[in-house]
């Protein structure tokens, strides 16, 4: 069974090596402050006993005062599983660290959610609209969007 | 686009998404309105009515019996048109078992799957191909009108935005024998026009 | 003599005879050789996402079918893990039981189109394509007693099944499942040892372990690879620590090892199904749930083994009828981040081959 890690340990940990990272300790998730995001998630593939070799999904999910970016991280090596987020404010120009440098998985869904909801992503190689052409106008995910 | 010194123009995957895109769009707003479906045959002249000459029922006969179908595969319906044309509902039967992806071949466009605005250029670029005469089956709720999916905005509502249809086979996916029912309708379609014109 | 060559841009375009639905490669040739290679999809984007904000959670179940049709059975299982999960709704045994051997036929099912496809892409055109879909329409058979539909089938509910299995199931899954295994030895017997064959995908497309982990790639890319890596034995959901099967993992990772990974789980599938047969109890196949549900304020990730590999479905509610959120993680989306890296130096057949056996299905990579 994969063991969903405490967040609570592992947030004092974190804080330890990396202070000013952790906002915030949930039951499930941990929130992220997204300057140290890029740092903490090269600490969190690297660092023994650890070893988050896996990213299953990206997520972001527009609750109207902020965006907020789930990422779900996997160790196929000690098979146990994690949950960060990030937030970013506004709604003009939301911007996070991309983390295609770290695990090539995120490419294909920063990608998309740039797409759909706008939040573009620093250090993509290549971002760009994925699923909807280019001259579509808006990002229709997001919660205001209008189709009519 | 430039020119490079070799007299080849010069790409850049950019310019040349930005350029689909303007396509896209161009047909996304021309084609809001329905195209009225391709059914004159139904009003022919009394006196004519439908005793056709021997040369016409022969040329009829010859056309609809050894219908050559274009891929046109986007989404689920494929699959079942995939089996209509496999072990069980044999599709050869009818002589269609060409199932080809060259268009200039073709005779017969059955569209099995949801079309979206961003696939639509090139379907018409593959109806546009095809010689005449052609026809066209819109296969499953999808191609008639958008079917799940006509709140999306992504989705254009039915086939018959862009290209004219001969035939509606509902279903969501049709079950291969209601997909054979609809291709005999199209052979007696066939069957009943006129070719030679006086 | 030196002939001055160019690279030429070629759109392996969306229609296209081997390109499992609407896929696009923009590759740039060298002569023959690929020198780079650009995925673009989304030209199946149907923006389920969106629809589920407006559809209650029940009246999403059957768009979830429409994202792997050659899978619609785990696409609903997934979903109906996550809002249990999320609701905190119990299941009955025998509703375990079904959903069990279901997902393990619907395995059957997909992996059949999956090799049929690859080998027709091998060139064997029609021959191995319509020896698989003979087994499949079998399943479909099954399926349709249980279910009424062929290909998207709305069964699952959250709380169980939406109906009890007929009588005449059991009998005729016992016919299937002692007929299967003589069925995959025919194909192992034609297959296994063809000169053209080993020829066309023994070496070609190889994907390291750590290319492999780190493009998050899931299912049997992954376990071609050499990482032992299922859901079902590392983060079981389900009854299925009850069973005892196999995970068969490969050596290589090139295309060869997809194919016969395919054939292996084929029969791991077989053998679950024997086992749930004989352990099925009698009762009732739904727990009691209200028709419009309310799940509290929250959120859940569930994921599942599906047959081209980790689907996963996240949930974001806020009390309402409708999901605020819905994400799919489609397996077949991310297993191509690999594909560039698979393709570049091989030909412009080698690349057709490499694609058909990552085994992609359009409905989920574009959504």
């Amino acid at each position: 069974m994969t063991l969903v890690l405490s967040t609570e340990k592992l947030a004092t940990k974190l804080e330890q090596q990396l202070p000013g990272s952790i906002i915030k300790s949930n039951k499930d998730n941990l929130l992220v402050n997204s300057g140290f995001l890029f740092n903490l998630a090269s600490f969190l593939k690297t660092a023994p006993g650890l070893e988050f070799d896996f990213l299953s999904n990206i997520t972001a999910v527009d609750y109207y005062d902020y965006f907020e970016v789930i990422y779900q991280l996997t160790s196929t090596k000690h098979n146990h599983s994690l949950v960060l987020k990030a937030q970013c404010y506004g709604r003009d120009n939301p911007v996070l660290p991309s983390l295609v440098s770290l695990w090539r998985g995120a490419d294909f869904q920063e990608r998309e959610i740039y797409d759909l909801m706008g939040i573009k992503f620093e250090g993509h190689p290549n971002l760009k609209r994925i699923v909807l052409w280019e001259g579509f106008q808006g990002h229709p995910l997001r919660r205001d969007y209008l189709s009519w | 686009m430039e020119v490079g010194p070799t007299g080849r123009y010069i790409y850049s995957d950019v310019d040349l998404d930005q350029h689909e895109g303007e396509i896209i769009e161009a047909l996304k707003a021309n084609s809001q309105q329905p195209l009225p479906d391709p059914d004159h045959w139904l009003q022919g002249k009394p006196e004519r009515g439908i005793i056709l000459t021997s040369v016409e029922a022969m040329l009829n006969w010859a056309r609809r019996s050894s219908l050559w179908s274009v891929v046109c595969f986007p989404a689920c319906c494929s699959f079942e048109f995939i089996a209509t044309a496999a072990s069980r509902h044999d599709i050869s039967r009818f002589g269609m078992e060409i199932i080809r992806a060259s268009p200039r071949q073709a005779d017969l466009m059955i569209t099995a799957g949801t079309l979206t605005w961003k696939m639509a250029p090139s379907v018409k670029r593959i109806y546009d191909q095809m010689a005449e005469p052609k026809w066209v089956i819109a296969m499953g709720a999808c191609a008639i009108s958008g079917g799940v999916f006509q709140a999306s905005y992504g989705v254009t509502p039915g086939y018959n935005h862009i290209i004219p249809v001969d035939v509606y086979v509902p279903g969501c996916p049709p079950r291969p024998e209601a997909l054979l029912y609809g291709i005999n309708m199209l052979q007696n379609k066939i069957a009943k026009a006129e070719i030679i014109k006086k | 003599m030196v002939i001055k060559t160019e690279p030429i841009i070629l759109n392996i375009g969306p229609a296209h005879p081997s390109t499992h639905g609407v896929f696009r490669m923009r590759t740039t040739l060298d002569g023959e050789v690929i020198v780079e290679m650009e995925p673009i999809f989304g030209y199946l984007h149907r923006s389920i996402e969106k629809l589920a904000e407006e559809r209650t959670y029940t009246g999403f179940i059957p768009l979830t079918d429409r994202l792997d049709y050659l899978a619609a059975m785990s696409n609903n299982l997934a979903y109906c893990l996550t809002v249990e999960k999320l609701a905190g709704i119990p299941v009955p045994e025998r509703a375990e039981y079904i959903r069990v051997i279901i997902a393990e036929l619907q395995r059957i099912a997909s992996h059949l189109i999956a090799v049929g496809a690859f080998l027709q892409d091998c060139g064997a055109f029609m021959t191995p394509f319509l020896y698989m879909i003979r087994e499949r329409e079998k399943i479909l058979d099954l399926f349709e007693m249980v279910s009424g539909q062929r290909l998207t089938y709305n069964y699952m509910r959250f709380g169980g099944l939406s109906q009890d299995i007929p009588e005449e199931f059991l009998p005729a899954l016992r016919k299937f499942v002692d007929q299967m295994p003589s069925y995959i030895d025919e194909y192992d017997q034609l297959l296994a040892e063809n000169e053209i064959l080993l020829a066309r995908t023994k070496g070609i497309g190889i994907l390291s372990r750590e290319m492999a982990l780190n493009t998050s790639a899931s299912g049997p890319v992954l376990r071609a690879s050499g990482v032992e890596w299922d859901i079902r034995h590392a983060d079981p959901y389900s009854i299925y620590p009850r069973f005892e099967f196999e995970i068969p993992t490969g050596m290589v990772g090139d295309c060869y090892d997809r194919y016969w990974i395919r054939i292996q789980e084929m029969r791991q599938s077989v053998r679950i199904i024997k086992q749930a047969m004989k352990q099925l109890p009698p009762g009732p196949v739904r727990s009691t749930v209200p028709w419009l549900i309310h799940p509290p304020v929250g959120e859940a990730y569930a994921h599942v083994e599906a047959p081209k590999g980790e689907l996963g479905f996240y949930l974001v509610s806020d009390n309402s009828i409708a999901p605020y959120r819905c994400h799919i993680r489609g397996p077949s989306l991310i297993n191509l981040t690999a594909l560039r890296d698979m393709v570049v130096g091989w030909k412009i057949a080698d690349a057709i081959v490499i694609f058909g056996s990552i085994d992609i299905c359009m409905g989920e990579v574009d959504r």
